[in-house]
Protein backbone atom coordinates (compact mmCIF):
# COMPACT_ATOMS: atom_id res chain seq x y z
CA UNK A 1 0.00 0.00 0.00
CA UNK A 2 1.75 3.33 -1.09
CA UNK A 3 2.26 6.07 1.87
CA UNK A 4 -0.69 8.47 0.93
CA UNK A 5 -3.16 5.71 2.00
CA UNK A 6 -1.48 4.96 5.42
CA UNK A 7 -3.57 5.72 8.00
CA UNK A 8 -3.17 7.98 10.76
CA UNK A 9 -1.44 6.79 13.99
CA UNK A 10 -4.24 6.61 16.92
CA UNK A 11 -3.25 6.71 20.33
CA UNK A 12 -4.71 4.76 22.86
CA UNK A 13 -7.46 6.84 24.39
CA UNK A 14 -7.64 6.63 28.40
CA UNK A 15 -10.77 5.03 29.54
CA UNK A 16 -12.26 4.60 32.72
CA UNK A 17 -11.56 0.83 34.37
CA UNK A 18 -14.60 -1.60 33.31
CA UNK A 19 -16.58 -3.46 35.84
CA UNK A 20 -18.07 -5.90 33.97
CA UNK A 21 -16.27 -8.48 32.27
CA UNK A 22 -18.76 -8.79 29.80
CA UNK A 23 -18.56 -5.21 28.88
CA UNK A 24 -15.32 -5.29 28.03
CA UNK A 25 -15.66 -8.71 25.93
CA UNK A 26 -18.12 -6.97 23.63
CA UNK A 27 -16.74 -6.27 20.21
CA UNK A 28 -16.71 -3.16 18.30
CA UNK A 29 -18.12 -2.79 15.10
CA UNK A 30 -17.43 -0.30 12.27
CA UNK A 31 -20.14 1.09 10.37
CA UNK A 32 -19.72 2.98 7.11
CA UNK A 33 -23.04 5.02 6.27
CA UNK A 34 -24.33 6.19 2.65
CA UNK A 35 -23.75 9.57 1.51
CA UNK A 36 -24.98 10.99 -1.73
CA UNK A 37 -21.16 12.32 -3.03
CA UNK A 38 -18.90 9.16 -2.28
CA UNK A 39 -18.88 7.45 -5.54
CA UNK A 40 -20.06 3.70 -5.54
CA UNK A 41 -16.56 2.27 -7.39
CA UNK A 42 -14.86 4.74 -5.13
CA UNK A 43 -16.16 2.69 -1.75
CA UNK A 44 -15.67 -0.46 -3.18
CA UNK A 45 -12.26 0.31 -3.93
CA UNK A 46 -11.34 1.81 -0.35
CA UNK A 47 -12.57 -1.10 1.11
CA UNK A 48 -10.68 -3.36 -0.70
CA UNK A 49 -7.12 -1.08 -0.16
CA UNK A 50 -7.65 -1.22 3.50
CA UNK A 51 -9.22 -4.42 4.60
CA UNK A 52 -7.91 -6.70 1.82
CA UNK A 53 -11.53 -7.34 0.99
CA UNK A 54 -12.03 -9.44 -2.70
CA UNK A 55 -13.91 -7.10 -5.10
CA UNK A 56 -16.32 -9.34 -4.59
CA UNK A 57 -17.06 -8.80 -0.71
CA UNK A 58 -16.04 -5.21 -1.38
CA UNK A 59 -18.52 -4.70 -3.46
CA UNK A 60 -21.42 -6.66 -1.83
CA UNK A 61 -20.35 -4.87 1.69
CA UNK A 62 -21.09 -1.37 -0.64
CA UNK A 63 -24.53 -2.26 -2.37
CA UNK A 64 -25.02 -3.18 1.50
CA UNK A 65 -23.94 0.87 2.48
CA UNK A 66 -25.86 1.85 -0.76
CA UNK A 67 -29.12 -0.02 -0.37
CA UNK A 68 -29.72 -0.19 2.99
CA UNK A 69 -27.94 2.35 4.38
CA UNK A 70 -25.26 1.83 6.11
CA UNK A 71 -23.19 -1.65 6.33
CA UNK A 72 -20.70 -3.35 9.46
CA UNK A 73 -17.49 -3.26 7.82
CA UNK A 74 -14.79 -4.14 10.47
CA UNK A 75 -15.07 -5.04 14.53
CA UNK A 76 -12.84 -6.03 16.97
CA UNK A 77 -11.46 -4.07 19.88
CA UNK A 78 -12.03 -0.56 20.21
CA UNK A 79 -8.57 0.20 19.40
CA UNK A 80 -8.45 -1.60 16.47
CA UNK A 81 -12.30 -0.71 15.30
CA UNK A 82 -10.99 3.08 16.47
CA UNK A 83 -7.90 2.64 14.07
CA UNK A 84 -10.01 1.52 10.91
CA UNK A 85 -12.79 4.89 11.94
CA UNK A 86 -9.47 6.83 11.42
CA UNK A 87 -8.35 5.08 8.12
CA UNK A 88 -11.60 5.32 6.45
CA UNK A 89 -12.15 9.02 7.82
CA UNK A 90 -8.76 9.45 6.09
CA UNK A 91 -10.56 8.43 2.79
CA UNK A 92 -13.73 10.90 3.00
CA UNK A 93 -16.01 7.60 3.86
CA UNK A 94 -18.74 8.53 7.05
CA UNK A 95 -17.95 5.44 9.65
CA UNK A 96 -18.77 5.54 13.75
CA UNK A 97 -17.98 3.01 15.82
CA UNK A 98 -19.71 1.28 18.44
CA UNK A 99 -20.18 -1.36 21.03
CA UNK A 100 -22.06 -4.01 19.72
CA UNK B 1 -17.52 7.05 -33.98
CA UNK B 2 -15.34 6.11 -31.63
CA UNK B 3 -15.49 6.73 -28.04
CA UNK B 4 -13.33 9.15 -26.64
CA UNK B 5 -10.13 8.15 -24.67
CA UNK B 6 -10.65 8.10 -20.44
CA UNK B 7 -8.78 10.70 -18.97
CA UNK B 8 -6.62 8.44 -17.00
CA UNK B 9 -5.60 5.22 -18.14
CA UNK B 10 -3.69 2.42 -16.85
CA UNK B 11 -0.58 1.77 -19.14
CA UNK B 12 1.32 -1.11 -20.20
CA UNK B 13 4.45 -0.22 -17.75
CA UNK B 14 2.05 -0.26 -14.49
CA UNK B 15 1.99 3.84 -14.78
CA UNK B 16 -0.71 5.66 -15.29
CA UNK B 17 -1.63 8.02 -18.45
CA UNK B 18 -2.99 11.25 -18.43
CA UNK B 19 -5.08 12.76 -21.13
CA UNK B 20 -6.99 16.39 -20.07
CA UNK B 21 -6.66 19.29 -21.62
CA UNK B 22 -4.78 22.49 -20.21
CA UNK B 23 -7.72 24.40 -19.08
CA UNK B 24 -8.82 21.09 -17.53
CA UNK B 25 -5.24 21.32 -15.59
CA UNK B 26 -5.62 24.74 -14.68
CA UNK B 27 -9.07 24.02 -13.05
CA UNK B 28 -7.25 21.41 -10.91
CA UNK B 29 -4.89 23.65 -9.80
CA UNK B 30 -7.26 25.94 -9.40
CA UNK B 31 -9.51 24.47 -7.27
CA UNK B 32 -6.85 22.42 -5.01
CA UNK B 33 -4.98 25.75 -4.24
CA UNK B 34 -8.50 27.27 -3.43
CA UNK B 35 -9.25 24.57 -1.11
CA UNK B 36 -6.06 24.61 0.55
CA UNK B 37 -6.60 28.36 1.50
CA UNK B 38 -10.29 27.39 2.98
CA UNK B 39 -9.00 24.74 5.27
CA UNK B 40 -5.94 27.47 6.95
CA UNK B 41 -8.36 30.42 6.63
CA UNK B 42 -11.70 29.15 7.86
CA UNK B 43 -11.26 25.52 9.20
CA UNK B 44 -15.02 25.99 10.19
CA UNK B 45 -16.79 26.72 7.10
CA UNK B 46 -19.50 24.71 7.18
CA UNK B 47 -18.80 23.36 3.49
CA UNK B 48 -16.37 21.75 5.23
CA UNK B 49 -17.79 19.55 7.44
CA UNK B 50 -18.00 16.50 5.44
CA UNK B 51 -14.27 16.24 5.52
CA UNK B 52 -14.20 15.54 9.21
CA UNK B 53 -16.96 13.14 10.14
CA UNK B 54 -17.94 11.74 13.36
CA UNK B 55 -16.80 8.39 14.68
CA UNK B 56 -18.64 8.71 18.37
CA UNK B 57 -22.10 9.75 19.50
CA UNK B 58 -20.80 10.67 22.82
CA UNK B 59 -19.88 14.44 22.40
CA UNK B 60 -16.87 14.16 24.76
CA UNK B 61 -15.56 10.94 23.08
CA UNK B 62 -15.89 12.43 20.25
CA UNK B 63 -13.74 15.65 21.51
CA UNK B 64 -11.11 12.85 22.44
CA UNK B 65 -10.82 11.17 19.16
CA UNK B 66 -10.88 14.48 17.49
CA UNK B 67 -8.14 15.54 19.71
CA UNK B 68 -5.83 12.30 18.83
CA UNK B 69 -6.16 12.08 15.31
CA UNK B 70 -7.45 15.38 14.33
CA UNK B 71 -4.93 17.14 12.89
CA UNK B 72 -3.05 13.62 11.48
CA UNK B 73 -6.20 13.57 8.71
CA UNK B 74 -5.65 17.26 8.04
CA UNK B 75 -1.93 17.06 7.16
CA UNK B 76 -2.82 13.89 5.44
CA UNK B 77 -5.57 15.92 3.34
CA UNK B 78 -3.04 18.35 2.40
CA UNK B 79 -0.18 16.12 1.24
CA UNK B 80 -3.07 14.50 -1.11
CA UNK B 81 -4.24 18.08 -2.52
CA UNK B 82 -0.77 19.31 -2.81
CA UNK B 83 -0.07 15.98 -4.68
CA UNK B 84 -2.66 16.87 -7.36
CA UNK B 85 -1.57 20.24 -8.01
CA UNK B 86 1.77 19.70 -8.19
CA UNK B 87 1.58 17.06 -10.67
CA UNK B 88 -1.97 18.37 -12.41
CA UNK B 89 0.10 18.92 -15.76
CA UNK B 90 1.77 15.25 -16.07
CA UNK B 91 1.12 13.09 -18.33
CA UNK B 92 2.57 10.16 -16.38
CA UNK B 93 1.65 9.07 -13.15
CA UNK B 94 2.72 6.72 -10.68
CA UNK B 95 0.73 4.82 -8.41
CA UNK B 96 1.01 6.88 -5.56
CA UNK B 97 0.55 10.04 -7.43
CA UNK B 98 -2.78 8.36 -8.77
CA UNK B 99 -3.78 7.52 -4.92
CA UNK B 100 -3.17 11.04 -4.24
CA UNK B 101 -5.73 12.40 -6.88
CA UNK B 102 -7.86 10.02 -6.29
CA UNK B 103 -7.88 11.45 -2.20
CA UNK B 104 -7.70 14.99 -3.61
CA UNK B 105 -10.28 15.10 -6.25
CA UNK B 106 -13.14 12.92 -3.04
CA UNK B 107 -12.44 16.34 -0.83
CA UNK B 108 -12.94 18.59 -3.76
CA UNK B 109 -16.24 17.08 -4.23
CA UNK B 110 -17.30 16.58 -0.69
CA UNK B 111 -16.43 20.42 -0.54
CA UNK B 112 -18.38 21.48 -3.69
CA UNK B 113 -21.00 18.95 -3.35
CA UNK B 114 -21.96 19.94 0.03
CA UNK B 115 -22.42 23.48 -0.96
CA UNK B 116 -24.36 22.30 -4.00
CA UNK B 117 -26.06 19.80 -1.63
CA UNK B 118 -26.02 17.13 -4.45
CA UNK B 119 -27.93 14.13 -4.15
CA UNK B 120 -26.90 10.60 -5.25
CA UNK B 121 -28.55 11.08 -8.73
CA UNK B 122 -27.53 14.37 -9.15
CA UNK B 123 -27.49 14.20 -12.64
CA UNK B 124 -30.49 11.93 -13.70
CA UNK B 125 -32.43 14.21 -15.57
CA UNK B 126 -29.72 15.50 -17.65
CA UNK B 127 -27.52 18.68 -17.23
CA UNK B 128 -29.48 22.00 -17.19
CA UNK B 129 -26.92 24.79 -18.68
CA UNK B 130 -29.64 27.49 -17.18
CA UNK B 131 -29.33 25.96 -13.58
CA UNK B 132 -28.41 28.36 -10.99
CA UNK B 133 -25.59 27.39 -10.25
CA UNK B 134 -24.96 25.85 -13.52
CA UNK B 135 -21.03 26.59 -13.17
CA UNK B 136 -20.64 24.89 -9.99
CA UNK B 137 -22.99 22.06 -10.67
CA UNK B 138 -20.18 21.35 -14.59
CA UNK B 139 -17.57 21.76 -11.87
CA UNK B 140 -18.64 18.90 -9.94
CA UNK B 141 -19.70 16.38 -12.74
CA UNK B 142 -15.74 17.04 -14.26
CA UNK B 143 -14.52 16.31 -11.01
CA UNK B 144 -16.57 13.12 -10.68
CA UNK B 145 -15.94 12.24 -14.51
CA UNK B 146 -12.09 12.25 -13.70
CA UNK B 147 -12.69 10.51 -10.62
CA UNK B 148 -14.40 7.70 -12.43
CA UNK B 149 -11.54 7.05 -14.32
CA UNK B 150 -9.04 7.30 -11.77
CA UNK B 151 -10.77 5.23 -9.35
CA UNK B 152 -11.37 2.28 -12.49
CA UNK B 153 -7.90 2.43 -13.48
CA UNK B 154 -6.29 2.09 -9.99
CA UNK B 155 -9.05 -1.10 -9.20
CA UNK B 156 -7.20 -2.43 -12.23
CA UNK B 157 -4.21 -2.43 -10.78
CA UNK B 158 -5.11 -4.11 -7.47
Amino acid sequence: MSSSTSAPGVVELERPAESEHEEHDRPWIVVVWNDPINLMSYVTLVLQKLFGYSLAKATELMLQVHNDGKAVVSSGTREKAEHDVARLHAHGLWATLRQD
Amino acid sequence: MTEPPAPIERAADGGFRVHLDPEERDLLRRLTAELEVLLSAEPQDPSLRRLHPRAYEDEQVEREYRSLVGSELESLRLEHLRGLEETAGRDRLDGEELDRWIAALNDLRLVLGTRLDVSEDEFADGFDPNAPQAYELAVYAFLTWLQEAAVSAAAQSL
